[in-house]
């Protein structure tokens, strides 16, 4: 009996789909969880999530187009988390809570 | 290799984000987020996106997460007291969420019915320079526009988190 070959490299679409995974996992966490802070790390997956498909097409096409568009969001994700943190320390010093379903004064 | 290699970080990389949605305190969340980010790296590097892959190593895992870790000790946030969502909701969400990735993972497979195989070393073109060059020949306004952002970001951080004055 031959034995087993071991795959020495997996396709392209693995990397696709484990950026899905990724991806859904975030949606999850964004809408089940109860905490400010862990709503916005769920964004942060996402967001991770997307870079992976990026890098991979850029593999697929051999250029360096999607490089940048990943260092273009992750430019804006740290934008977003030095301002998205200072909104929360603002809430928090207001409401004195974090969690998302008792900050509804926007609520009609 | 490579395949060893993708599968070993793809699992814990979904390890982690699962872990992330589970946990109850902040901090083991936001842990599990620097796995997440680390095993990413790793698939950066077998796609070979070198420069992407350590700026994803200092940037996110460095400065962001500890920007995150930071705030939570701040607040000194606790654990959730109770999940904001029945278990009816949840256990009729979860079967919906694979079904949406089978879904998901069948549209892809179709899409690229003889998809490339992913070596490690196939693909230079993700060195430092080369991203530098692409950066500043054609990128160069966007690339411009981004410092114009992270100065205002820098302003309204500022802005919003100091203390108000009479």
């Amino acid at each position: 009996m031959p034995p087993i070959p071991l795959p020495t490299a997996v396709p392209l679409t693995y990397y696709l789909i484990l950026s899905a995974i990724l991806f859904a996992l975030g949606v999850a966490g964004f809408l089940f969880r109860k905490s400010l802070i862990t709503v916005f790390m769920s964004i942060e997956l996402m967001l991770n999530a997307v870079n992976l498909t990026f890098v991979t097409f850029s593999y697929q096409h051999k250029q360096v187009d999607g490089h940048l568009f990943t260092f273009f969001v992750m430019v804006v994700a740290a934008a977003e988390a030095a301002v998205g943190l200072a909104i929360i320390l603002t809430v928090f010093k207001n409401r004195g809570t974090l969690a998302v379903d008792e900050i509804d004064s926007l609520k009609l | 290799m490579d395949a060893i290699l993708f599968f070993l970080f793809a699992a814990i990389a979904v390890v982690s984000a699962i872990n992330v949605v589970v946990q109850r305190h902040p901090i083991s969340s936001a842990l599990s987020l620097v796995g997440v980010m680390g095993s990413l790296a790793v698939l950066y590097l077998l796609l070979g996106a070198e420069f992407i892959a350590a700026a994803q190593m200092i940037v996110y895992a460095g400065a962001i997460m500890v920007l995150f870790v930071f705030v939570i000790m701040l607040l000194n946030a606790g654990a959730e007291k109770s999940p904001r969502k029945g278990w009816i909701l949840t256990a009729v969400a979860m079967p919906l969420l694979v079904l949406f990735l089978g879904m998901v993972s069948y549209i892809i497979q179709r899409g690229f019915p003889n998809a490339p195989l992913v070596v490690f070393g196939q693909f230079t073109g993700g060195s430092p320079k080369d991203v530098g060059m692409a950066l500043f020949t054609r990128y160069l306004l966007p690339f411009e526009i981004t410092s114009v952002l992270i100065l205002i970001a820098i302003i309204g951080a500022v802005v919003l988190a100091r203390k108000e004055m009479e």
